[in-house]
């Protein structure tokens, strides 16, 4: 193929990823911003085939069906995917990308061998470091979401002297890379990423998870873009680029909607030991209450406000909790649920699920402006959440959620919260708020709780 | 032909700014959409798996090299379809915001 035009259709492409990150920012555009980008992508795989620079062409055949391999685990991982499992998915895709970086410089590295400039060796250390962190900090992460491992901060002593030797043994084998070349250094220096990566992860509670998620994120689309210096490809330069600025922003921008110091979250695992601070709490009367007093509760108040957590998620009852809603406004009630920007697990995340249930999108009021509204609001249903009304974020300076932004529930008239148990939130932290005299708890999977209320009310 | 190190820094100075930029105005109902769609374009790592592959010559590097294809493959082609399915629930909500 003639390299300029080459060099034209990735200047296309390029484009198209800037339309897609345009058209992600705005919910209209939104969709059609990630099908510009979807095909932008592919176009670039299948031109790539043709590019003019390739001398060898040893493995078309095998890489077109690692391809076809790749696609046939990917889409059906992302088809199937439970929308409440949706953030875990991508901290793996995540990971694989970052991990996919990682092997690409270590291809290049192997095979251009002793004629690697200084610079190129310099991006190929860059990238090898990085997507190993990226790639191992993603599993982590996706074994938090999972619940496949506690989502509590693993702090053990010394910590935070491993997690330093590490990091000091891998910017000094990067160093030893540099100086001496040769494949040994760069495969220790893997290795010690790989480590690195783990032990950054693994002192972040669970519910920093996300901003870990988008900062990881923005770092594999720099080792993306170290990779494009040594390939000589100014699309992924580009693109790897525009995903690692994006992505940096993206991330400040969570974790101000969560009241997060990015810093507290990466170093938190420096400083943290505070932890058990909230334990203590054990066997002190709640008032549990029945669904016929639940449905009264709500029959006879002016105004409802319905506070989704994960619960409600896990249980499915995204479709029984809009029942509930209908019937109450059947009946004259003003229903409003108010959506807290990281309810779920990412910010987000409820909207999507609420989404799907055909929820109206005029109900779903955000945080800043649905606290006003508490004091003149007669009763509140938490429906499996927990840290995101949890007053400990105001009172309790160091527990793990200390200064993130509360829907204020408790100044409402009554707070009923639907809870499978009394075990705390995912931020493993209790919440006094269950044991206030105006909280009346129905215990019990939410989608059942849910059924029996709207049975009770509708027997009324 | 390797490119001007000038050049380079150009391009990405220039990307930095327009990476800042198009997302500068996003609502927090898309920050999970929009990473999403940040990750997917990562993936775009692919093309650099394949011209890897494509020079590959010892069976360490040709394995090596597949591999990435795969997980790249992975990022890229399962990162659209996630975001696609995400943004899908959106539709016709007639939303404002």
């Amino acid at each position: 193929m003639n390299s300029n035009l080459y060099a034209l259709i990735g200047l296309g492409v390029s484009i198209s990823f800037i339309m897609a990150l345009k058209g992600l920012s705005a919910p209209k555009s939104a969709r059609r911003g990630n099908l510009i980008g979807a095909f932008g992508a592919t176009l670039a795989t299948v031109v790539v085939f043709f590019d003019p620079k390739i001398v060898d062409r040893n493995n078309t055949l095998l890489i077109i069906a690692a391809i076809a391999f790749g696609v046939i685990v990917g889409v059906p991982a992302a088809r199937k995917i439970q929308m409440t499992q949706m953030p875990q998915l991508v901290a793996l895709f995540n990971g694989v990308g970052g991990g996919a970086a990682a092997l690409v410089a270590i291809v290049e590295y192997l095979y251009l061998g002793d004629s690697a400039s200084f610079g190129e060796v310099l991006a190929t250390v860059f990238t090898v470091l990085v997507g190993c962190v990226s790639f191992s900090g993603s599993i982590i992460t996706f074994l938090k979401l999972q619940e496949l491992m506690t989502t509590r901060p693993v702090v053990f002593p010394g910590g935070r002297f491993v997690i330093a030797a590490t990091l000091a043994g891998s910017i000094g084998t990067s160093g030893w890379v540099i100086a001496s070349g040769g494949t040994t250094p760069l495969l220790v220096l893997a290795g010690l990423s790989l480590l690195f990566g783990v032990l950054f992860v693994l002192p972040v509670g669970g519910a920093d998870v996300p901003i870990v998620i988008s900062l990881l994120n923005a770092f594999t689309g720099l080792t993306v873009a170290a990779s494009g210096y040594v390939l000589n490809s100014t699309l992924l330069i580009v693109a790897g680029t525009l995903v690692g600025a994006s992505g940096t922003i993206l991330t400040r921008k969570m974790a101000e909607a969560m009241g997060r110091s990015l810093f507290g979250t990466l170093f938190g695992a420096f400083t943290a030991k505070s932890q058990a601070a909230t334990e203590a709490g054990e066997a002190r009367p709640v008032k549990s209450g029945s669904p016929d007093d639940v449905a009264i509760l709500l029959n006879y108040a002016q105004r409802v406000v319905i506070v989704p957590g994960f619960g409600l998620a896990v249980a499915q009852a995204q479709h029984t909790v809009r029942e509930l809603a209908d019937l109450l406004a059947e009946k004259g009630v003003e229903v409003a649920y108010g959506i807290h920007p990281v309810a779920g697990r990412m910010p987000g995340h409820m909207n999507v699920l609420l989404a799907e249930a055909n929820v109206p999108y005029e109900q779903l009021v955000e945080m800043e402006e649905v606290n006003p509204t508490f004091p003149q609001t007669d009763v509140v249903l938490v429906v499996g959440a927990n840290d995101v009304v949890n007053p400990a974020a105001k009172t309790t300076p160091g527990c793990p959620i200390y200064g993130m932004p509360i829907l204020d529930v408790a100044s409402a008239g009554n707070v009923i919260f639907l809870k499978r148990s009394m075990r705390p939130g995912f931020a493993g932290i209790e919440n006094d708020l269950l044991y206030d005299a105006k909280t009346t708890l129905l215990f019990g999977d939410a989608k059942d709780s849910l059924t029996k209320v709207v049975n009770a009310l509708k027997a009324l | 032909m390797k490119m001007d190190p000038m050049v380079i820094l150009t391009i990405f100075t220039l990307s930095v700014f327009v990476g800042f930029e198009v997302v500068s105005k996003v609502s927090t109902t898309l920050h999970t959409p929009l990473m999403s769609g940040a990750n997917a374009i990562h993936g775009i790592i692919l093309i650099g798996a394949i011209l890897v592959a494509n020079e590959a010559k010892t069976p360490l590097e040709t394995t090596l090299a597949i591999v990435a294809v795969v997980l790249a493959t992975i990022n890229m082609v399962g990162g659209f379809v996630v975001t696609d399915r995400m943004l899908e629930m959106f539709k016709g909500k007639g939303g404002k915001k």
